[in-house]
């Protein structure tokens, strides 16, 4: 098993009292707001990268799981009080295994295949959703005001409480990836990215592997869909369960460096800020220059730094060393 | 109940032929490039707005705006493959398929900024109105459209066979090393085919301005259903991506009228994930 060493043990304690403090010092909501935003794409990307990092599984369908976990608990409030703190469990099975009956018959497309099936996976879930009168179909979902609570998931004189659970959250997303990487499933999702061919001769069930990899993924980014639930108190499909959710899910793992555990972390810190200040800057006109900003954003990450921030900054830092 | 079918089967085809010209450009490109153009149905929506806005300010109608709409677009594609794509192709697999994200934000936003989100319709084009075939009305626009993207798809096929550049495309699309060490200049096929791919979306865009409505967001969808219809098609395979795009346009219109129109294109993706279930190589792959 990989050790850290303790320079990085220094640097991410630091890193945790600095975030832990934020809120005590942040003035107004909007940086509360940008941080929680932050925090809840690095999970996602943290999620993507299991599947899409180590198991080499490009999905650009994840919104998918991330609309039926904010969709599950929120039925489950609306219609029959259960709490979110259920709710969110209900919402991150049931994505897990609708990932694994897309799974199977995805198990064995490979790069550009499963990313086209992964966008039309996705597709499918929200015209299902848009046309869903159980779930209120394209009015969407408003969830009830209940007191604020940490039992009730639900708080309205502050961000602070949100912005503690979903930090929690992510810290929760990264044990799980550093465990998964560190452990033999780890190895066999990297064999598998690395040759269909040679891991089915290894004797790897691969089916099996890519599938664990696809359902922890699910999991997590509809634990992350429950949150925003709980935080934006409506939801409606042509905002929780669009393709340009993916994307951004895909660019924050790939910024930071996919295939490491930390690097969706650092893409977030990076894409998000600027993507929230951007829009808040620029959006307001509806003028669509804060997408045309993004959009060119997208056009130099890919170009100029592919490998992602995380393989530049650790070939700095084994230089310094 | 006959006639209901009978029309069924006419839509399909005229929706069917149109898909396939915008995924013959798509394919093109992957095939040669192994990499998708993600802002596919964007160059459609600016091929759309070049004939609208040809039709608005200087009253040419759409059909004549078909070179222009080729020209266009063969050198925006040009443009993207040289300054964009070329950059990324020897990176890493993920940067391939995010960077052309990238360009359908910029190109949809691009749109939106300088032609607002509205829709938009080209009101009286020169080929308008219906024919009745016994008791099936024919739209003579959309017959038109489904005509001429059957004879460019046709002439694509007749140039990449018989001409010496379009068998340059089809060799580095086989091989292309072997095409390289044959002394083809492959930098050059890739540009080339970027283009007329490109090109090629430009022509559908013009044709389906003559009766579709033109708005930033257009491309979404048909840039969606080209990816399924490419893949579902056959890997670089321009007879799949034809084949597969009448499929398509059979599925979408027979399952809109049979079960729900609202679930159109939800029976599209899954109908195509059945089939890469079963051959993942697509149809014709």
């Amino acid at each position: 098993m990989r050790t850290f060493t303790s320079r990085q043990v220094s640097v991410s304690a630091v890193v945790l009292v600095l975030l832990l403090f934020f809120p005590l010092v942040a003035r107004g909501s909007f940086p509360m707001h940008v941080m929680i935003m932050l925090f809840m794409f690095a999970m996602m990307g943290v999620a993507w990268n299991i599947m899409g990092g180590y198991a080499g599984m490009f999905s650009f369908g994840q919104v998918a799981f991330f609309g039926i976990g904010a969709y599950t608990s929120s039925y489950l409030l609306v219609t029959h009080h259960i709490s979110p703190w259920i709710g969110i469990f209900v919402g991150g099975i049931l994505a897990a295994l609708t990932a694994a009956a897309i799974g199977i018959p995805c198990s064995n497309l490979r790069g550009h295949y499963f990313a086209i099936a992964s966008i039309a996976f996705g597709e499918i879930v929200r015209i299902q959703f848009n046309n869903w009168k159980l779930i209120g179909a394209a009015e969407g979902l408003t969830l009830p005001m209940l007191p604020e609570s940490f039992a009730n998931f639900m708080f309205h004189s502050s961000k602070a409480p949100y912005y503690y659970i979903i930090l929690g959250f992510l810290l929760a997303a990264l044990i799980v990836c550093y465990l998964v990487a560190t452990s033999k499933m780890g190895f066999y999702f990297r064999a598998i990215k690395e040759s269909h061919e040679v891991a089915k001769v290894l004797g790897i069930n691969f089916v099996h592997y890519r599938l664990m990899a696809i359902m922890i993924s699910a999991f997590l980014t509809a634990m992350a869909g429950t949150f925003y639930a709980q935080y934006i108190l409506y939801l409606d499909p042509e905002s929780v369960l669009i393709l340009p959710i993916s994307v951004q899910i895909v660019l924050v793992a790939m910024l930071g460096g996919a295939g490491s555990v930390i690097g969706p972390v650092i893409g977030a810190a990076i894409l998000i800020p600027v993507s929230e200040i951007t829009r808040v800057m620029l959006g307001h006109k509806g003028t669509g220059i804060d997408m045309m900003v993004y959009g060119t954003l997208i056009m130099l990450i890919s170009v100029y730094q592919p490998q992602g921030v995380w393989g530049l900054l650790s070939s700095i830092g084994r230089r310094a060393r | 109940m006959f006639d209901q079918l009978l029309q069924q089967i006419v839509n399909s085809l005229l929706i069917g032929s149109v898909y396939s010209l915008v995924a013959i450009g798509l394919t093109l490109i992957w095939g040669v490039m192994n990499i998708i153009n993600f802002a596919h149905g964007d160059f459609l929506m600016i091929g759309m707005f070049i004939a609208f806005w040809m039709y608005t300010l200087y009253g040419i109608d759409p059909l004549l705006s078909i070179p222009l709409c080729a020209a266009g677009l063969f050198l925006l594609g040009y443009l993207v493959y040289r300054f964009i794509v070329s950059k990324v192709m020897g990176g890493p697999g993920l940067a391939q398929l995010v960077v052309t994200f990238g360009v359908s934000i910029f190109l949809a936003n691009f749109a939106v900024m300088l032609w607002t989100p509205d829709f938009r319709l080209i009101d009286h084009p020169l080929l308008s109105g219906t024919w009745m075939i016994g008791a099936v009305p024919l739209s003579i626009p959309k017959f038109a459209a489904s005509l001429g993207s059957v004879i460019v798809s046709a002439a694509v096929v007749l140039f990449l066979r018989k001409t010496k550049t379009g068998k340059a495309i089809l060799a580095t699309e086989m091989n292309r090393d072997s095409a390289l060490l044959m002394g083809i200049n492959t930098d050059r096929v890739n540009a080339l085919s970027f283009g007329i791919g490109s090109a090629l979306v430009g022509i559908a865009g013009a044709f389906l301005s003559m009766y579709y409505y033109i708005y930033p967001q257009v491309g979404g969808l048909f840039g969606l259903i080209s990816f399924c219809i490419v893949a579902f098609g056959g890997f670089g395979s321009i007879e799949g991506a034809f084949l597969a795009g009448i499929v398509i346009g059979f599925v979408q219109t027979l399952g809109g009228y049979f079960f729900d129109p609202a679930y159109k294109y939800a029976i599209v993706f899954m109908v195509y994930l059945i089939t890469v279930w079963i051959r993942p190589q697509g149809l014709l792959g």
